[in-house]
C-alpha cells in the first residue's frame, strides 16, 4: 500500500471502520437523503395501515408511473439547483413539449420518433434561450423562468387550441406509462444494473490503484451489489405479480416501460455530474462562483448548459406526461414544477447550491409521489395533499437552510 | 542566487483611474528563489500593481518584462500561461469541494473523458507532503471543515501544484492566529527555497521581516524604496511607508 505520507484520503480503513465513518458523517448533519428515506418508510407504514390497497401490485405501479413525471421534472432541475439557480418554467417547458409532440402527430402526421426528437429539441432550445437571458444578459433565473411560465401557458394554448384536447394515438408513446415489458425484461434489466454497477466499481478501483492510491475495501462492492441485488429483485418480484383488475380479460403484470427510462436518466446524469470535467464545474460554480471564474472555468458555458439540460428533462418529462393521459390539453404539465421542485428539496438537494445528487430527486419524487397517492386512496379533501405538500417542502427547505448555515460556520 | 536576472521586472509603470494617477512611474523586480515584499499604506496602490501581474487589470503604460522577454498582461490566462499566481485574500476555494478538486479546479485530469480521482489525489497528497504540511489530516476533506490556516495552505499548495514561476500572496496571514501565521510563512519561505518567485503583500512588518529578502514600499503610487531586508530595519521601514522618509528612486 502506498502510504507514503500522513495526509489520508478517505479510503483508508476496513470495511466496519467506513460503516462507522458514515454513521459518523450523519450524526455530523451530513444525512444526504437518509431523513427522505425514513420519512418515505415511514408514509409507507401509515398509508398501509390506513388503506390496505396502498400495497397491492396494481397501486404500487401506479405509484411508480405517478413518481416518474414528478422525478425526471426532478433529476433536470437538481442540475439548475446545483448552481443555486431555479427553473420555474420547467413544467410549462413539458405541457409544451407534450403539446408539440400530440400535435406534429395529429395534425401533420409526423412518425413518432420524429415528433419526440423535436419535442426534446424544442426543450433543449428553451432552455439555451433562458440560460443565455440568465448568464449572458444577468438577469435573475427566478424571473426569466417565471416569465417563460407565463408566455408558455398562452403558447400552449393557442398550439393546443382553444378548449382542445389532442389524443395520443402512438402505441410506443402510450405504452411508456400505461404497458408493463415482458416479465424477463425486469430480470434482464436488474442484471445489467448489477454488472454496470460491478464493471464500473471495478474499472475506477482500478484507476485508483494504478496511480497508487489505496481503495476502500473490496467488500464494500460487494456489499451494495447484494442491496440491489435484493431490494431490485424484490421490486421486479412484485411488478411481475398479476394486477389486472380482470385477468381474464386483459393480463397486466411485469415491470412498466417507464422504469428503465428513469434509471438511464437517473445513471447518465449521475455519471456526468460525478466523473466528469462539466460535472465538477457544475459543483464548482454552484459552491463559488467566483472561485470558478478565477481557475478559468467558463462559469457562463456551465450555466447555459445546465439550464439546456433541465429543458431537455422537462421535455422527457412532457413525453411522459402526455402517454400517461393519453392527451394533452393547454394546462398540462402546468402544476408539476413545484411538486418537482419540492421533490429535489425534500430528497435533499440544497437551494443554495453545490450540494445535492440526482437520487436525492428521485428519492424525494417518491416522497411527493407516495404523499399524492396515499392521501388519494385515505380519501382526504384533495386540497388537503397541497396543503401538505406544501408543509413538507417547507419542512425540507429549513432542513436545507439550517444544514447550510452549520457549514458555513463550521 | 540574487545576481541573476530578475524573473520580472516592471519598468515606469503607469495606471490611473480617470484622473487619479494610482501608479507613477513604477519600477519593480522579482527574482527566483526570494520572498519579495511589497508594503504601503492603505490605498498605496499595491493591489493595483498586482492586479496588473495578474492579468485581470492591465497598465496604462511603461514595460512588463518576463525573464527578460517584453509581454502583455491583458487576462488572467495570460499570467497563468506564463506561471504568474495569484493566491488573493479572499482565497477563491469551493467550500463544497474538497482539498483535492479545488487543488486541481479548472484544471482538472481526465482519463478517456472521465475524471482520474486517483491520479489527482496521488499528486495532491504528495504536494502537500512536499511542503511538510502536517495540519492536514486527509485530502478527502470538504473546505468548509478547514481552518483560515488550512485554507491559506491549500491555496498555496494548488499553486505549488501548478509548478508556477510566480506566485503572488495578497496578505496571506492577515485572518489568522499565531501558530497559524507562523505555518504559513514557514510555507512561503519552503516555495522561496524551492526557486520559485514570490511575492508578498502584507501591512505585518513583522511577518516581513522574518520571511522576505526584499522589500518594496509603495508610498502613494510612487516606489519609494528598494530594499534588502538584511541592510535595513523596522524603523527605516515604518518611515518609508508613512512617507517621512525617502530613498532616491531604487529599483
Ligand atoms: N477600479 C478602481 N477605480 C477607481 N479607483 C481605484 C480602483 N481600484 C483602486 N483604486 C484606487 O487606487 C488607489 C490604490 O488602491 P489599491 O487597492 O491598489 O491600494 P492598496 O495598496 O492595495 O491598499 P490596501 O492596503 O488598502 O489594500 C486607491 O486610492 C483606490 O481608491
Ligand atoms: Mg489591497
Amino acid at each position: 500500500m502506498s502510504e507514503q505520507n500522513a495526509i489520508q484520503t478517505g479510503n483508508e480503513g476496513s470495511f466496519l471502520e467506513v460503516g462507522r465513518d458514515y454513521f459518523k458523517r450523519i450524526k455530523s448533519g451530513e444525512t444526504g437523503s437518509l431523513p427522505a428515506l425514513l420519512g418515505l418508510v415511514i408514509l409507507a407504514t401509515i398509508f398501509a395501515l390506513a388503506n390496505p390497497i396502498f400495497l397491492k401490485p396494481i397501486n404500487f405501479a401506479n405509484l411508480l408511473t405517478q413518481a416518474a413525471t414528478v422525478t425526471t421534472l426532478a433529476m433536470g432541475l437538481t442540475f439548475v439547483l446545483l448552481l443555486g439557480e431555479i427553473d420555474l418554467s420547467a413544467g410549462v417547458t413539458a405541457g409544451l413539449s407534450a403539446a408539440f409532440l400530440a400535435v406534429s402527430m395529429a395534425s401533420y402526421g409526423v412518425p413518432w420518433p420524429f415528433a419526440v426528437v423535436i419535442s426534446l429539441i424544442l426543450g433543449m432550445f428553451v432552455g439555451f434561450m433562458i440560460g443565455l437571458l440568465v448568464a449572458k444578459v444577468g438577469i435573475p433565473s427566478f424571473v426569466v423562468t417565471l416569465a417563460v411560465f407565463l408566455a408558455f401557458q398562452g403558447l400552449q394554448l393557442v398550439v393546443v387550441g382553444k378548449g382542445g384536447l389532442i389524443g395520443i394515438e402512438a402505441p410506443p408513446i402510450l405504452a411508456i406509462m400505461n404497458r408493463p415489458m415482458p416479465l424477463s425484461f425486469g430480470w434482464i434489466l436488474l442484471l445489467i444494473i448489477l454488472v454496470i454497477y460491478v464493471l464500473t466499481s471495478l474499472i475506477s478501483r482500478r484507476q485508483r490503484s494504478n496511480s497508487g492510491q489505496q481503495n476502500k475495501p473490496l467488500s464494500l462492492v460487494l456489499f451494495k451489489a447484494v442491496i440491489i441485488l435484493v431490494v431490485g429483485g424484490a421490486l421486479v418480484s412484485f411488478l411481475n405479480l398479476e394486477r389486472g383488475a380482470n385477468p381474464a380479460v386483459t393480463s397486466l403484470k411485469g415491470v412498466p416501460y417507464v422504469v428503465p427510462i428513469v434509471i438511464l436518466l437517473l445513471a447518465g446524469g449521475t455519471f456526468v455530474l460525478n466523473r466528469t470535467k462539466f460535472g465538477r464545474h457544475v459543483y464548482a460554480v454552484g459552491g463559488n462562483a467566483e472561485a470558478a471564474r478565477r481557475a478559468g472555468i467558463r462559469v457562463s458555458r456551465v450555466r447555459i448548459t445546465v439550464f439546456m439540460i433541465s429543458s431537455t428533462f422537462a421535455g422527457i418529462a412532457g413525453i411522459l406526461l402526455a402517454s400517461r393521459q393519453a392527451s394533452v390539453d393547454a394546462a398540462a404539465g402546468r402544476s408539476i414544477v413545484l411538486s418537482a421542485i419540492a421533490a429535489a428539496v425534500v430528497g435533499g438537494v440544497s437551494l443554495f447550491g453545490g450540494r445535492g445528487k440526482l437520487t436525492d430527486a428521485v428519492i424525494g419524487g417518491f416522497v411527493i409521489a407516495v404523499i399524492d397517492n396515499g392521501l388519494g386512496l385515505i380519501g382526504l379533501a384533495s386540497g388537503l395533499n397541497l396543503a401538505i405538500t406544501g408543509g413538507v417542502l417547507l419542512l425540507a427547505a429549513t432542513a436545507d437552510a439550517i444544514t447550510s448555515r452549520k457549514s458555513k460556520t463550521s | 542566487m540574487s545576481n541573476q536576472t530578475p524573473v520580472i521586472e516592471l519598468k515606469n509603470v503607469k495606471k490611473s483611474f480617470g484622473p487619479v494617477e494610482v501608479l507613477k512611474d513604477v519600477n519593480f523586480t522579482v527574482r527566483a528563489g526570494e520572498v519579495t515584499a511589497l508594503v504601503g499604506d492603505n490605498g498605496a496602490g499595491k493591489s493595483t500593481l498586482i492586479k496588473g501581474l495578474a492579468g485581470i487589470q492591465s497598465y496604462d503604460s511603461g514595460t512588463v518584462l518576463f525573464d527578460a522577454k517584453p509581454v502583455e498582461l491583458t487576462s488572467p490566462r495570460q499570467s497563468s500561461e506564463l506561471g504568474i499566481d495569484v493566491v488573493y485574500q479572499d482565497l477563491a476555494l469551493c467550500d463544497n469541494l474538497d482539498i483535492v478538486h479545488n487543488m486541481f479546479l479548472g484544471r482538472e485530469e481526465v482519463n478517456a473523458g472521465v475524471l482520474d480521482e486517483g491520479h489527482m489525489e496521488s499528486k495532491a497528497a504528495s504536494t502537500l507532503t512536499s511542503l511538510s504540511v502536517k495540519t492536514v489530516k486527509s485530502v478527502r476533506q470538504k473546505v468548509a471543515k478547514l481552518s483560515g490556516g488550512q485554507r491559506q495552505t491549500v491555496a498555496i499548495a494548488r499553486a505549488v501544484l501548478w509548478n508556477n514561476k510566480v506566485v503572488i500572496l495578497d496578505e496571506p496571514t492577515a485572518a489568522l492566529g499565531v501558530a497559524q501565521t507562523e505555518q504559513v510563512l514557514q510555507l512561503v519561505r519552503k516555495l522561496a527555497d524551492a526557486g520559485k518567485a514570490v511575492i508578498i503583500i502584507s501591512h505585518n512588518l513583522q511577518d516581513v521581516f522574518a520571511v522576505a529578502d526584499r522589500i518594496f514600499v509603495l508610498y502613494l503610487g510612487k516606489m519609494i524604496a528598494s530594499l534588502k531586508t538584511s541592510e535595513t530595519n523596522q524603523a527605516d521601514v515604518v518611515g518609508y511607508i508613512t512617507g517621512t522618509k525617502s530613498q532616491e528612486d531604487g529599483a
